[in-house]
């Protein structure tokens, strides 16, 4: 399986990655070779293995529904770039 | 040509739990901004989800209720995007393995016509933050909040054919969330929310029309506009030999109009991979028992129990199950007037629900508690006053003025029913008009309204009418 550089742009794109222009290739091959490997593994016979979700075979832990938090703004928006008003401010997102 | 409409339902219903799903965190609306936002919320470095055990029962208590199937082993899963107001640019959902599984619904459309609608399948998700572009002139501010609330995503199977058929549909997981107590259902604080998936093909066709999605819709009114638009705008297109566009758009109920939002095709790869920082979710039997020991009454068992126990009509019964505010009054005032279940339903769905409209309220803000209107209904029914005059105590009830025995005796409103007095004003009415009396005798039946008419007059409405007809019939006759 070998990734185009369209892809390797458009994967980049969705994280919101930036890669020089002359990376793309070098990224296009490591990936592919990730895929291969993936692409190896699904050959192995799983007949009759149940997919697990998590790597480890255990169960989540529940938490009892209650406030355990208390109000620490001032000190989460103190390493915030900019706030007024409570706010986080932002770029103006416009949709 | 004949076109088809499909339509199906993502509903989100805010879990009406104290914490948020992964953080202990308040859940309360209305707080200052960011004040409530942990730093799980804010998905700072270093920071694990725990799953809140509460929003986990609340999934499987509607699972129970809509009769679907129950995910023994559940994943969570992370829906990547980016945007201001999702710290971490992932969404924590569930994709491949959802809590809720395939489950069902009745809707009913009036005049004994219902409808089952298929329910694909809900799941457990993180809700995000609230951005706010009117804050600043050129930024936009995020109140975060909001971000972790526990939501149960209700997925519907595009089993719908009308706008009606969905507001129905939506009416009832609306009821449902609200009887079982998971969901508050306040559309206009957005603990209740609608997407609608819109597509229509020609009459007989088997495959799917291309859909468009509908979001933005804070209203039932609004739903069934907005699909009513929105289905024309679609037929229009196609009619003029144009191709439908898969997107988003957004309804604006300002100008009852839809609009594009963003195409889907790019902005759609949400790249799912299941949540490293949970494991699977293990359900039990005893967890499941223990939850459906405690499930009350739901509205379907309630509309039957109506039906065969309490003798009210398949209508009536409908509309007092219809919702958990009104079943309760209902059920209160009948608790305080057992025999009278049916004049109890004419009048809740007749004058009262007439007057909270006009009031603009709910039935749990009615001024008139159960109670006191039972007590006006148990006057009607041992003759102390007519159903007219009880029009005149309730009004004063609903105005604050007591309960209906005060009221009647304040007012002087008691029914005559001493028939020697109202013998006497028959008999003078007798004697005041002779040309009606030979009416009457000549067959005219109409004439006994007047005389009856006449009565009533002199009483202020007071005399027992059906005491007066008997009367008046055996005087007439001579």
């Amino acid at each position: 399986m070998s990734l185009k550089s369209e892809e390797v742009i458009a994967i980049a794109h969705l994280a919101r990655l930036g890669i020089e222009d002359a990376a793309i290739d070098d990224y296009a091959r490591d990936l592919s070779r990730i895929l291969d490997l993936v692409a190896e593994m699904n050959t192995v016979d799983t007949e009759g293995v149940a997919p697990m979700a998590h790597p480890l075979d255990a169960a989540q832990r529940l938490r009892p529904d209650a406030i355990t938090e208390t109000n620490q703004r001032d000190k989460f928006q103190s390493i915030a770039p900019d706030v007024e008003a409570g706010l986080y401010r932002v770029p103006k997102v416009i949709e | 040509m004949n076109w088809e409409t499909v339509i199906g339902l993502e509903i989100h219903a805010q879990l009406a739990t104290r914490s948020k799903i992964f953080s202990g965190a308040s859940t309360a609306f209305g707080a200052e901004p960011n004040t409530q936002a942990c730093a799980v919320d804010l998905g700072l470095p270093g920071v694990l989800p725990v799953l809140n055990e509460e929003a986990v029962n609340m999934a499987i208590k509607f699972a129970l209720a809509i009769d679907a199937e129950i995910g023994r082993e559940s994943v969570f899963a992370r829906k990547n995007y980016f945007y201001p107001d999702l710290p971490k640019g992932y969404q924590i959902s569930q994709f491949e393995l959802p809590i809720v599984g395939r489950g069902q619904v009745s809707i009913s459309l009036g005049e004994g016509d219902s409808r089952v609608i298929g329910v694909t399948r809900a799941h457990l998700e993180e809700d995000a933050g609230k951005s706010l572009h009117d804050q600043f002139a050129d930024m936009t501010g995020i109140d975060l909040n909001r971000a972790g609330t526990p939501l149960l995503e209700i997925v519907s199977e595009p089993d719908m054919r009308s706008a009606k058929e969905a507001v129905a549909y939506a009416r009832k997981i609306h009821a449902l969330v609200q009887y079982l107590g998971i969901c508050d259902g306040n559309m206009q604080e957005g603990s209740f929310r609608c997407d609608a998936n819109v597509s229509v093909r020609p009459a007989g066709q088997q495959e799917l029309g291309t859909r468009t999605e509908l979001k933005n819709i804070n209203s039932f009114r609004f739903l069934e506009r907005a699909i009513n638009h929105e289905v024309r705008r679609q037929i229009e297109i196609l009619e003029d030999g144009g191709r439908i566009v898969q997107e988003t758009r957004l309804y604006d109920a300002e100008r009852d109009e839809t609009r594009s939002m963003r195409s889907k095709e790019e902005a759609n790869d949400y790249r799912y991979f299941p949540d490293p920082d949970l494991l699977p979710v293990r359900i039990d039997d005893a967890r499941i028992e223990r939850i459906r020991a405690t499930l009350p009454e739901l509205p379907e068992q309630k509309r039957q129990r109506y039906i065969s126990e309490l003798g009210l009509s398949e209508y009536n019964a409908e509309l007092l199950s219809a919702s958990r505010e009104i079943a309760a009054y209902f059920e209160a005032a009948l608790a305080e007037a057992e025999a009278l279940s049916v004049p109890l339903a004419n009048w809740i769905l007749g004058e009262v629900t007439g007057a909270l409209n006009k009031a603009d309220l709910g039935f749990d803000a009615c001024p008139v508690p159960p109670a006191r209107l039972a007590g006006l209904l148990r006057r009607i029914d041992d003759d102390t006053i007519s159903g007219k005059i009880a029009k005149e105590v309730f009004e004063a009830m609903w105005n604050g003025e007591g309960d209906a025995d005060a009221i009647i005796e304040a007012r002087g409103l008691r029914q005559i029913s001493d028939s020697g007095e109202l013998e006497a004003m028959i008999d003078a009415a007798i004697a005041e008009h002779p040309a009606q009396v030979e009416q009457f005798r000549a067959g005219k039946e109409k004439v006994l309204g007047f005389f009856v008419g006449q009565i009533m007059k002199q009483t202020r409405g007071k005399a027992n009418p059906g005491q007066v007809n008997a009367l008046l019939r055996e005087k007439l006759k001579g």
